[in-house]
């Protein structure tokens, strides 16, 4: 069977021969391993076979130590059994890794390496995780490269199944698995070539079964488990050349050939560096841009790291090294060096005593690089190389940094390059939704399949989810690509948004002679004069050729609305001069009839329209030789930002977070909060204009925003005496504030995200002009300035008082400073509008911790944090550890503040004296159940500061270190369904059994959001998800059920588009509650493929079909002989099918599985009406049933 | 008795054709009809929107948000193979064929001469027996006169007809400054068929929450009159097959159809109300009807009550009007 050449990125280059050879596959999702799970799920959906013939089966589990104890299970009953992870997911799978290597059990799991959390999270690559199992007995074998993710997922398995030693296989996170290159794709033919069925039937002869009984797992004693554990060894010696063997099969069968350690370079090199990784690749083109410069230099890539074989590694350096670098992507602080360091330096050392060693003990040294993804260049390859030339060369360095703290970094010299001219480097700035990614895969595709080029394509996301920059980097040339480094020095640049070139520099990577291409409103001889004056030097200084298109007007001309990417894609071609024109168009061509053909004919032709209509609108522009603008760019970061924000995030927003040095940092991950109000992001195109003649003040504009951009104030007419001429407002309405105040609403205009939520939540409609509410989208540019001048003045009109507020009202609710802003949610997201409703009610005393997922990242993923503070300086405390101990890692801070509350009564009473009678006894008395007494109770507390300020006594020290302890804390447990359904439950379960105070908010989205759309327990019967590409075929779990069979902890659920005020009084009544609170909450999200501007009325399609009952159940009405469970929403009055195909995740198993979508849809109605009537039946009950009996 | 009709071409066994409804959106209700006795049945409409956009809606909601974050480069799995409104529509013309032996006419419903007409062919390969063509054209823009405005129509006709070799029928409004005049251009474009009337859905307007609400008001047999006074004028002017709808709810308002010259009296309502066996009670009925006054067959009947048959041809037009009126006044 012949090889194809296949454009794949490394996670499904691992999947596609992962499935092939394995039976069993169990997986669960985690960044960025999730695609090798996705991929395997739809092959098996898709009815795809492994090399035996059958389909194999995957299966989703709660968690990755879930997952591990399912592929421990499957593998100990004889099934050949694969799981995919990262990160914390692998740290997860450690106990049972260990009970699998003890066992010998041959498997092989692969793992996209990633940073272990530490004093942040980080989704990116490095080997902190897979270097926490190296103490596994597990073998680990490191693929550099997309070709050998592929045939090294292969070696791996077949090596296991021989040696009986488990095999982690893998590759750096993101570097690796989500590049896309062009690979040869192994047959099935190799592949059975490679695994020995003999090895297979012995793997099964081991299983358990009844048939023939063992016992394994067993409890030993000091007496014998010692020489148990030693038994192991003579598997662990014969590993090494099973893999070299199996390395050597496959080179005699494939024709590549990979050694355990394979030298690169200089056959009489005298420096050499060690490492593994991608980072080898950069090495790789290093060494051979040098050598031949007459450089002695070599490099060493290690592939099989566990079990290390010091004899193939001294084997395999040449004779005449005399300094080495060992270059780890991972921190082990307080060890002598990183690990591999270490087993070199352990080698070489134990070989030079036992006078085995073939040559001198060369000088050793040890660094670190890349950790998190971090950049790693030819240029700090050279500056490693010059370092072991030199007489005392730095040991366990850095590279990459600049640590001016600790001075372990290399400096390098960021202008060495070692890129042929003839690769074609090309670097696209797009808009998360202009599908600029998209069509660039494509173009890669395109030329990998259709040219002899090798290709490379690697794609930087923003970290906001809202008016998100994609930057792409392509590569293609004459020879394989071993730039494993974002594109420094382009030979052409495309700004697909016209709005860029006044943030960024675009044109800061461009090489001189370069080509750029603008998509432009301008005409090509107005175009210029449009331009910053930064970028018209940028132009003149490199001669760089400029093209421009309007891509809108022929995407409008031609019916494709505003998708650009085939247009773009189109410029790209036809002046990068990659392909021949017209050849390239016919390539453009075939590939939208094979993306688009199974979408309809209609998509298809309005694409080749477009391809069509591209050239006509492509000009190139005359470049003046002089720089004629008078306008630079505009500054990201405002003057009165804080310090910290001024130096280190403007630099991040401006893409050079790379040079903010160590000093700059926090110690121990820790950062100012309400920094987001400094980024003025200015994404929406339109934005909402208050019409106060129309408004009827009702507050749910401001409810729903889930960006908190914008927001209602009632102030005394008095404040508008230095009002901007165009600052609005009306009567205020109602009897809440005095006779003769104002109104007014307010938008941010530079913060909001153009999502339209409010608009249609608004309930007032103009009535000479219907089609007009009291809130109307506006272009933004035109009013940008006044409107940023108007809100400046509204953020400095007085903050009411708390106290004299109705809060438990939409209303009320909504005069309260939201603590919570402009975070890099999605726009319209539904789950921000309830974190915001949460900090307006409680963020001056409330402490979060955050189940990791897209509310932790819209929380805290840097550069700037949403969670602000008052005009006190009082705002939510947040907090994320984990994904799986959310409820526990809050259930902590609510011990803290028990045992501190408590630790601060005892202390207060013993110095009564000192302080007073009255004042301890009002403070311990204290009624904090209305924002009233929590303002009394603040200021008896700050009296006991000051009684106690000057106190020189230890107790009083004490007593004031926890003073504040006496205002009542709200402790938060937030996340997702993910979390609270699946991986977090068993804890959650726990902490609300407790009885203790706490409150979990669900953020209900029926999906794993953040990490894009899979399967959790709470997706709906019938929706489609990743995991459940055929539609998931059982109901969501009812966890509002669960928990109020407890019967002590209080339960809501909830759903803002359906009732809001129903959600402020459970907010309420959850907080007030002295115990366990539970807030379900649904959360509208991008993952039920919706138009995201309907949220509000998806949700209240889903209360209203029964789909989502809403309810509260509050122990405290049972304590007073009342049913305890109050239904807030009504009997099912639509039909679920009239709530399940408004949104895309129900409706497309409609087009693609039609009759199952019958099927799942009949059950999903027979499942609603059951379970409205158990609800029904429970509301009705009567409670307090003794007093009655006792009555009678 | 023969009660067996021609219908552009197709020999019907009675003239009761069930009308492009919801009816026939499932392959159980096609077979319901064909119990019931029906002659033909034209399926549910599909819309040239539908053809247009779906494909286009579903692929927006599939890719929106992706390739955007990191973490999330997409939300859906890739599904191998969508069934989208135009293909299922196709499915179920190819189950309706082999689940029925009455002829299938396919609906298409469009106001444009834009791509989504070369659908007709498939639908002819699908294996429908004939296609019915429902212009529904609001002439709301001022600037299209009457002439524009009927040349669409025709335009729209012959490129659907251009493409298919079986019958095509156009389904009209009765909103023409001449139906005669409109009629007779589509019969020399070489209409097969013509069907009157469509019934625009005339939307509402509701005053609590100031929107406008669209909203089905079924007919009845009064509005039976409109269709019944056309089809008496234009029988035996035109080559082409006329069909009446609109108001047939009765064996008796089906014979006066056929009297006033239809070749099919097409239903709706009264099916929609009475449920799909309501259509054997009209055969029935009318069966009944013709032997109790003495018509051997359908074609004896046809047209017989006609403009151009009847003892006062006037009636039809405008004297009728003036008699009408006169009589509402000694009321």
């Amino acid at each position: 069977m012949a090889r194809r050449m296949i454009s794949v990125d490394g996670n499904e280059a691992a999947a596609l021969v992962a499935h092939k050879i394995n039976e069993v596959i169990a997986i669960y999702p985690i960044t960025p391993s999730s695609p090798m799970g996705e991929w395997s799920d739809e092959y098996s959906a898709k009815g795809m076979k492994n090399i035996w013939g059958t389909i194999p089966l995957v299966t989703e589990l709660q968690s990755e130590g879930g997952a591990s104890g399912a592929v421990h299970g499957a593998l100990q009953t004889g099934a050949l059994t694969t799981t995919f992870t990262a990160s914390q997911g692998l740290l997860l799978m450690i106990p049972n890794m260990f009970k699998i290597a003890g066992e010998l059990t041959a498997t092989t799991f692969h793992v996209t390496a990633r940073t272990v959390a530490t004093h942040a999270l980080s989704i990116f690559g490095d080997h902190s995780d897979v270097m926490a199992v190296r103490s596994t007995g597990w073998g680990l074998l490191s693929s550099n490269s997309l070709q050998e993710v592929h045939d090294f997922a292969l070696i791996a398995q077949a090596a296991a199944l021989k040696a009986r030693v488990p095999f982690v296989h893998f590759f750096d996170g993101f570097r690796t698995s989500h590049e896309v290159q062009k690979i040869e794709e192994l047959t099935e033919d190799d592949m059975r070539h490679m695994i020995d069925d003999e090895l297979v039937f012995a793997h099964r002869s081991r299983a358990l079964s009844p048939d023939r009984p063992v016992l394994r797992g067993t409890a030993q004693n000091p007496d014998i488990f010692f020489q148990a554990r030693e038994a192991i060894n003579p598997y662990y010696e014969a590993c090494p050349a099973i893999v070299q063997e199996m390395m050597d099969r496959f080179a005699k069968q494939v024709g590549r050939s990979y050694h355990l350690f394979d030298y690169v370079g200089a056959a009489d090199a005298e420096r050499v560096i060690i490492l593994m990784g991608s980072g080898a690749e950069a090495v790789q083109e290093t060494v051979e841009y040098l050598q031949p410069k007459g450089e002695k230099i070599g490099l060493l890539k290690v592939r099989l790291f566990r079990p290390f074989s010091a004899e193939h590694m001294l084997q395999a350096l040449p004779k005449t090294v005399k300094a080495i670098a060992v270059l780890d992507r991972t921190k082990e602080p307080g060890a002598v060096g990183e690990p591999l360091y270490q087993d070199v330096v352990s080698s070489l050392g134990e070989a030079m005593i036992l006078g085995r060693l073939p040559f001198a003990m060369p000088r050793v040294i040890g660094g670190r690089y890349g950790l998190s993804s971090k950049e790693f260049t030819p240029a700090m390859v050279k500056a490693v190389f010059d370092e072991l030339k030199k007489t005392a060369p730095k040991n366990r360095f850095t590279v990459g940094i600049n640590d001016d703290v600790s001075g372990t970094s290399l400096a390098y010299d960021a202008g060495f390059k070692t890129e042929g001219e003839d690769v074609v480097r090309a670097i696209f700035y797009g808009l998360g939704s202009d599908g600029t990614v998209g069509a660039n895969k494509n173009s890669i595709k395109i030329i990998g399949e259709e040219t002899d080029n090798f290709t490379q394509g690697y794609f930087v996301y923003d970290s906001k989810k809202a008016g998100t920059v994609t930057v792409s980097h392509l590569r293609f040339g004459p020879r394989p690509i071993h730039s494993t480094y974002l594109i420094d020095s382009a030979n052409f640049v495309a700004c697909h948004q016209q709005v860029f070139i006044e943030k960024f520099n675009v044109l800061e990577k461009a090489a001189p002679g370069s080509t750029f291409l603008l998509n432009t409103l301008e005409s090509k001889d107005t175009v210029w004069d449009s331009l910053p004056r930064e970028l018209q030097q940028e132009i003149i200084e490199k001669k760089i050729k400029f093209f421009i298109i309007d891509a809108y007007k022929v995407a409008k001309d031609t019916g494709m609305g505003v998708r650009i990417n085939t247009i773009m894609q189109t410029c790209f071609f036809a002046i990068s001069g990659v392909l021949q024109r017209e050849q390239a168009i016919k390539m453009i061509k075939n590939s939208i009839k094979k993306t688009y053909g199974k979408k309809g004919e209609q998509v298809v032709q309005q694409n080749f329209a477009a391809v069509d209509h591209t050239l006509a609108h492509l000009f190139e522009v005359k470049v003046p030789d002089k720089v004629t603008s008078t306008r630079s760019m505009p500054k990201l970061i405002p003057d009165e930002a804080p310090e910290f924000v001024r130096n280190v995030v403007a630099k991040v927003l401006a893409n050079h977070g790379d040079d903010v040095p160590v000093s700059a940092m926090p110690v121990d991950g820790t950062f100012a909060s309400g920094t987001t109000q400094w980024e003025k992001r200015n994404i929406a195109l339109e934005i909402p204009v208050w019409d106060p003649e129309v408004c009827i003040q009702c507050g749910k504009c401001s409810m729903v925003c889930p960006h908190a951009a914008i927001r209602q104030q009632a102030y005394d007419p008095k404040h508008l005496k230095d009002a901007p001429p165009t600052f609005k407002s009306a009567d205020s309405r109602g009897k809440d504030f005095p006779a003769g105040w104002k109104y007014t609403i307010q938008v941010a205009p530079e913060d909001c995200t153009g999502c339209t939520l409010c608009v249609e939540a608004c309930p007032a409609k103009n009535k000479l002009e219907p089609a007009k509410k009291a809130i109307n989208m506006a272009p933004q540019p035109p009013i940008r300035e006044q409107e940023r001048e108007n809100y400046k003045f509204f953020l400095n009109l007085p903050v009411l008082d708390r106290g004299q507020i109705k809060v438990a009202s939409v209303k009320g609710s909504q005069f309260l400073t939201p603590l919570f802003e402009y975070s890099g949610a999605c726009a319209g997201c539904g789950e921000t509008p309830y974190v915001k409703l949460l900090t307006q009610l409680f963020g001056d005393r409330a402490i979060i911790s955050n189940a990791t997922g897209c509310s932790s990242i819209y929380s805290g993923n840097l550069p700037t944090f949403p969670y602000t503070f008052n005009q006190d300086g009082r705002g939510p405390a947040w907090s994320n550890s984990l994904f799986e101990d959310n409820a526990e890692f809050g259930f902590g801070y609510r011990l803290t503040i028990d045992k501190h509350t408590e630790f601060a009564h005892e202390l207060a009473k013993r110095l009564a004296a000192e302080i007073g009678e009255d004042l301890v006894t009002a403070l311990i008395a204290a009624d904090q159940s209305s924002e009233a007494g929590i303002a009394e109770q603040r200021k008896r507390v700050q009296a006991l500061k000051e009684k106690l300020a000057g106190s020189k006594s230890r107790e009083a020290k004490h007593l004031l270190s926890l003073a504040d302890m006496f205002v009542k804390k709200s402790v938060w447990i937030v996340g997702g369904d993910g979390w609270a359904y699946d991986i977090g439950y068993g804890g959650l379960d726990h902490v609300l059994a407790s009885g203790r105070n706490i409150n979990v908010l669900v953020l209900d989205t029926e999906v794993y959001s953040n990490t894009g759309g899979q399967m959790s327990k709470s997706t709906p019967l019938g929706a489609v998800a990743k995991f459940a590409a055929a539609g998931k075929p059982l109901p969501k779990k009812d966890m509002g059920m669960i928990f109020m069979t407890y019967g002590n902890i209080y339960v809501a659920r909830t759903a803002m588009g359906y009732n809001d005020l129903q959600t402020v009084r459970a907010f309420i009544e959850a907080d007030a509650y002295d115990g366990p609170s539970i807030i379900m909450a649904y959360s509208h999200c991008i993952a039920h493929g919706i138009a995201m501007h309907k949220g509000m009325e998806e949700q209240k399609a889903a209360v209203e079909s029964g789909h989502y009952i809403l309810f509260r159940y509050n122990p405290m009405l049972a304590a007073q002989g009342q049913n305890p469970l109050k239904l807030d929403s009504k009997a099912p009055a639509i039909k679920y099918e009239d709530f399940a195909y408004r949104e895309t995740r129900f409706k497309m198993l409609t087009k693609s599985m039609p009759d199952r979508a019958k099927d799942l849809l009949q059950r999903a109605q027979a499942s609603i009406h059951s379970r409205w009537n158990m609800y029904e039946g429970w509301a009705a009950m009567k409670y307090g049933e003794g007093e009655e009996k006792k009555a009678e | 008795m023969d009660l067996s009709t021609t219908y552009m071409g197709l020999t019907l066994k009675n003239p009761l054709v069930p009308s492009a409804s919801p009816l026939s959106k499932e392959l159980d209700g096609i077979k319901r009809l064909e119990d019931a006795g029906a002659g033909a049945v034209v399926l549910y409409s599909i819309f040239e929107e539908q053809i247009s956009f779906e494909a286009e809606e579903l692929d927006h909601f599939l890719t929106q948000g992706t390739d955007s974050f990191a973490e999330a480069l997409s939300y859906f799995p890739q599904a191998s193979e969508f069934n989208l409104g135009p293909d299922e529509y196709l499915e179920h013309i190819r189950k309706a064929k082999a689940a029925t032996k009455i002829p299938i006419i396919a609906s298409l419903n469009g106001m444009t001469t834009g791509g989504w007409i070369d659908y007709a062919k498939k639908m002819e390969q699908a294996g429908a027996d004939a296609l019915e063509l429902n212009i529904y054209f609001l002439a709301a823009d001022a600037t299209q006169d009457s002439a524009a405005i009927e040349q669409t129509y025709v335009d729209i006709f012959k490129a659907v007809k251009a493409g298919v070799k079986i019958p095509v029928s156009v389904k009209l409004s009765p909103f023409f400054s001449s139906i005669t005049a409109m009629t007779k251009k589509l019969d020399a474009a070489g209409v097969d068929a013509l069907v009157l009337f469509n019934r625009f859905y005339q939307p509402d307007i509701d005053l609590q929450k100031l929107e406008v609400t669209p909203g089905v008001v079924l007919s009845s047999s009064n509005d039976l009159r409109l269709p019944l006074r056309w089809i008496a004028i234009l029988y035996g002017k035109l080559k082409a097959s006329l069909a009446g709808t609109t108001g047939v709810h009765s064996a008796e308002d089906a014979v006066k159809l056929i009297m006033a010259g239809a070749d099919v009296a097409q239903m709706c309502a009264a099916l929609l109300v009475n449920g799909p066996a309501y259509l054997g009670k009209v055969l029935k009925d009318m069966q009944a009807w013709m032997e109790k006054n003495g018509y051997e067959s359908v074609a004896k009947m046809k047209g017989s009550m006609s403009q151009k048959n009847v003892a006062e041809p006037a009636a039809y037009e405008r004297a009728n009007y003036i008699k009408a009126l006169n009589q509402y006044k000694i009321k």
